[in-house]
């Protein structure tokens, strides 16, 4: 019972991990530049299947075979993201925050369409599955019959030494590693806050017009913004997909519970902030998985109650109340508390006077 | 003196916190045209709006006919009798003139026809133009809807700002030329203006703003024949 | 000259993609009316649509299960539409007018919330799978079949899509009426035009926002129902499916412009229809996987070249 509840809490650091990192890139965006990105499955998309397919084994179905180690998966789909992100933002970083919006949407549909129908590369609606998760993976055969794990042992020997763990021994290293890399963001973010290219940022978002006149140039800072912001949505892609281990193009990325909980637990967290958007994302993935757990307890408790209620459709629409109570979460968020919990903290303009 | 149709009594009023009206007091009587003159950032703009209920009055008054109305919202305001022309957009530019002048007595939608018909008997350029939209009219045109929509209403006093603002020599007299028409048809009119010579040659009083309070008034002639004012405006033209 | 191309070209592309259009028209309606005069991009549009549609289903499935007679879509519709307007008011009051004053990008997030909000809702009450609107398959009017066939120009179209392109026409002349003759919707326009003016002119603006809620919601509804007799089943994700393509149409045809929303919408159901015709060679054009894309890809292209739309209307 106990190690039930630690590995619970392992998952719930782990996934809000995920979450956080996706909240910190959107801080990028929105927090810093002001850019309002509603395609975030979109560039989580990008980053996950460009993992997938350098990652997995090799496959009828889909591209893999590749062989590529897993952290460099991890860095080409932050760069395939950040380049998305760039042929995006040269097109429409101008447009006003609607249509920006109604844009970002459409491309991160576009971009599931892809993925959807170029089935040669990427298996299409049937998705890509087995992608290897970080620090599970060693457990693999094609893993530790190669390099570096083979310098160590045999096939055999590590065979014999990973069925000797319990199933979940990876569970600590892979929430530390997210953890870690989150940790890592967040201190390179704040970095930049603080640093001429945060003050830069701070003073387009508070007077563009000044900042135009005195020579910045918004359009290129507001580009790098959206790229940062896009690269970082594209690693936490990757670590979702380790996380997931399966990915398909319509129900993984599910703009209602990808983009929409990243911009929740943003504004509950405190846009603007960096620690804002890990705590809201923590928060907000808390509630997320524990009211599954209390609502799945309540219907069972109901079922228990009146005989014969149709378990399979209560369960499923149970799924779309919670969705349905986290919506009128951030109406409520929006309308009293739009601040969210924690100020949005700004370096001082470098003019010094607003 | 008669009694004013129109009062501001020590008006302090602003956006928000920042005040721009300090002490400011002003009145209109039946029957004249009076001018709002003063230098860019005086609060000449802000004084007529105070009226409409657009901005914040936290001391002071505004009185129609002797009743308050203070901080009134912009439709009740202009269901009492009120009708004002804003400087910039001022007609709906995808409408007809016609719809416009419909538009315009919308508080007062009984016997439209009739009125319609007086519009177009003070303004014979827009009868000509009735189907036309506002937007395709020249400057000058527009200003005569923006004027007309505002006269709808039975108005019981005319608010224009800055009504010749942009407009060439041609349309800036026969605005001024229309103001005298409208006060001889029984409504007293105030008018904000930057020009501040030919304004004061057709009104009956002036008031000159400066920095959000009055500082001179009197007489249209009186004052344009003052050195100080003169000095202050270089002519009062552009 | 009624070749096999015209049969094939007219009856298995152009008029799907007229029908379409007309389902994307009506849409974009309410959209570009909701966009010029409340002065946000309603992402809850599409939803309201469904909401719509499953509606009309329920006082159908009602009519004939408990009061024992089958009662046709249109009229179905008629009940739901009143429900669809109270949502849209209810909608309005509780969730965008606190930000009236406030910045878009708050309003727009209520709306992205209420898209989430309102498709659970549809979810938890309907269940998530497919529903069947019209059983069968629709087989072309006789009447018309015969008739074009005696003049050699075979066109093989059923029912369900006439009633689609009269009821559009149908729609399309109440709204020039309404917006042209009366006095709200004059009202309308000039709020469209500039709220401030029509404020300052003493104009009613919340009775006209109200206006263009019962408008909007009357569009949707008929978009959502002409959509499920098209398609004859409903299903959850029926509303976001369209709200790009109404969004496209409505920018397309210039924001404010109601016929340049018809316009719009009839030009990418169009699109999206003739793309998957083999143009070229054998295969279809574009991947029919792609059809979405077309209607995206037309509205990047307008928002870089002419944001201002076909009709001039407002590019803010």
């Amino acid at each position: 019972m106990d190690f039930g509840i630690l590995l619970y809490v392992l998952s719930l650091l782990t996934v809000g991990g995920i979450y956080a990192i996706f909240a910190l890139g959107l801080n990028v965006q929105w927090g810093f530049a002001g850019l309002f990105n509603v395609g975030i499955v979109g560039f989580a998309a990008v980053g996950a299947y460009t993992y997938a397919l350098l990652t997995t084994a090799g496959s009828t179905y889909h591209l893999g075979g590749f062989g590529f180690p897993l952290p460099f998966g991890m860095l080409v789909a932050m760069i395939t993201a950040a380049i998305v992100a760039g042929l995006i933002g040269l097109i429409c970083i101008r447009l006003r925050s609607d249509y920006l919006a109604i844009a970002t949407i459409g491309i991160a549909e576009i971009i599931k369409l892809i993925f959807k129908n170029e089935t040669e590369i990427t298996n299409g609606p049937r998705g890509i599955n087995k992608i290897p998760r970080f620090w599970e993976h060693f457990s693999e055969e094609r893993f530790y019959s190669s390099w570096p794990l083979s310098w160590f042992g045999t096939p055999e020997a590590w065979d014999a030494f990973f069925n000797s763990l319990p199933n979940w021994w990876w569970q600590p290293f892979f929430a530390s590693t997210v953890l870690l890399i989150m940790y890592v963001i967040y201190r390179m973010l704040e970095r930049a806050r603080i640093a001429p290219w945060g003050r830069m940022m701070t003073a387009i978002r508070e007077n563009e017009p000044a900042a135009r006149a005195s020579g910045k140039n918004v359009t290129a800072r507001r580009i790098e913004a959206f790229v940062i912001g896009a690269a970082i949505m594209g690693l936490a892609g990757a670590l979702f997909a380790q996380h997931l281990r399966l990915i398909e193009p319509t129900n993984t990325f599910d703009p209602a519970k990808v983009t929409f909980l990243v911009w929740v637990m943003l504004i509950l967290g405190g846009s603007g902030n960096n620690r804002g958007a890990m705590l809201g994302a923590f928060l907000i993935w808390t509630i997320w998985s524990a009211s599954e757990l209390i609502i799945t307890g309540a219907i069972d408790l109901l079922i228990d109650i009146f005989d014969g209620v149709d378990m399979g459709s209560l369960r499923t629409r149970a799924g779309f109340l919670r969705m349905m109570l986290i919506g009128l979460l951030l109406q409520v968020i929006l309308q009293k508390f739009p601040r969210g919990i924690l100020p949005e903290v700004r370096p001082a303009s470098p003019k010094g006077i607003k | 003196m008669s009694k004013p149709i129109l009062s501001l009594n020590s008006l302090r009023a602003g956006y928000g916190q920042t005040e721009i009206l300090h002490d400011l007091s002003m009145f209109v009587q039946p029957n004249e045209i009076v001018a709002v003159i003063g230098p860019n950032g005086a609060g000449k703009s802000t004084a007529i709006k105070s009226v409409l209920g657009l901005l914040n009055i936290s001391q002071g008054s505004v009185e129609l006919h002797g009743e308050v109305i203070t901080n009134t919202p912009a439709a009740k305001v202009v269901e009492l009798g009120i009708s004002y022309v804003p400087q910039n957009q001022n007609v709906f530019v995808n409408l007809s003139v016609k719809e416009n002048l419909e538009m315009g007595a919308w508080t007062r939608p009984i016997g439209i026809p009739e009125r319609l018909n007086d519009m177009y008997a003070l303004f014979p350029d827009l009868a000509e133009k009735r189907n036309q939209t506002a937007g395709s009219l020249s400057g000058g045109q527009r200003q005569m809807v923006a004027m007309a929509k505002a006269l709808m209403v039975d108005a019981k006093i005319l608010l224009l700002d800055e009504p010749t603002a942009g407009l060439s020599p041609k349309y800036r007299s026969e605005i001024f030329e229309t103001i005298q028409k409208i006060k001889n048809t029984g409504v007293p009119v105030l008018i904000v203006e930057q020009n501040a010579k030919q304004a004061l040659a057709v009104s009956d009083r002036g008031y000159v703003l400066v920095d959000g309070a009055n500082r001179h008034t009197g007489t249209g002639v009186d004052l344009l024949a003052d050195r100080e004012i003169a000095r202050m405006f270089l002519g009062g033209g552009h | 000259m009624w070749n096999s191309f015209g049969f094939e070209f007219i009856n298995f592309y152009f008029i799907p993609g007229l029908v379409l259009g007309c389902i994307y028209a009506l849409g974009a309606i309410g959209i570009t009316l909701t966009f010029s005069i409340l002065r946000f991009a309603n992402f809850a549009h599409g939803e309201t649509m469904m909401t719509g549609a499953y509606l009309t289903w329920t006082v159908m499935a009602i009519c004939s299960g408990v009061l024992g007679f089958a009662v046709h879509p249109l009229v179905a519709a008629v009940p739901a539409t009143l429900l669809v307007v109270l949502l849209f008011l209810v909608t309005d009051r509780y969730f965008y007018k606190p930000f009236r004053q406030a910045d878009t990008i708050k309003v727009v997030m209520a709306s992205f919330g209420m898209m989430l909000i309102i498709r659970s809702a549809v979810q938890v009450i309907w269940g998530p799978n497919q529903l069947t609107f019209v059983p069968g398959i629709a087989k072309p009017n006789a009447y018309l079949k015969d008739w074009s066939g005696s003049i050699d120009f075979l066109l093989l179209i059923p029912n369900k899509h006439l009633f689609i392109f009269v009821g559009t026409i149908a729609f399309m002349m109440a709204l020039s009426y309404l917006l042209n003759k009366t006095r709200i919707g004059k009202a309308m326009r000039a709020v469209s035009d500039s709220p401030d003016l029509a404020h300052v002119t003493g104009i009613n603006v919340d009775q006209v926002i109200r206006a263009t809620w019962i408008v909007g919601g009357a569009c949707a509804m008929a978009a959502g129902v002409f959509l499920a007799m098209d398609i004859q089943m409903l299903e959850t994700t029926m509303g976001f499916r369209m709200l790009l393509p109404m969004f496209a149409a409505a920018i397309l045809g210039g924001i404010g412009k109601p016929y340049g929303a018809v316009l719009g919408g009839l030009v990418i159901g169009l699109a999206e229809e003739l793309s998957a015709y083999p143009w070229i060679g054998d295969g279809p054009l574009l991947s029919p996987g792609y059809k979405t894309g077309v209607a995206f890809a037309i509205m990047v292209v307008m928002l870089i070249v002419r944001p201002q739309g076909l009709f001039k209307g407002r590019s803010f």
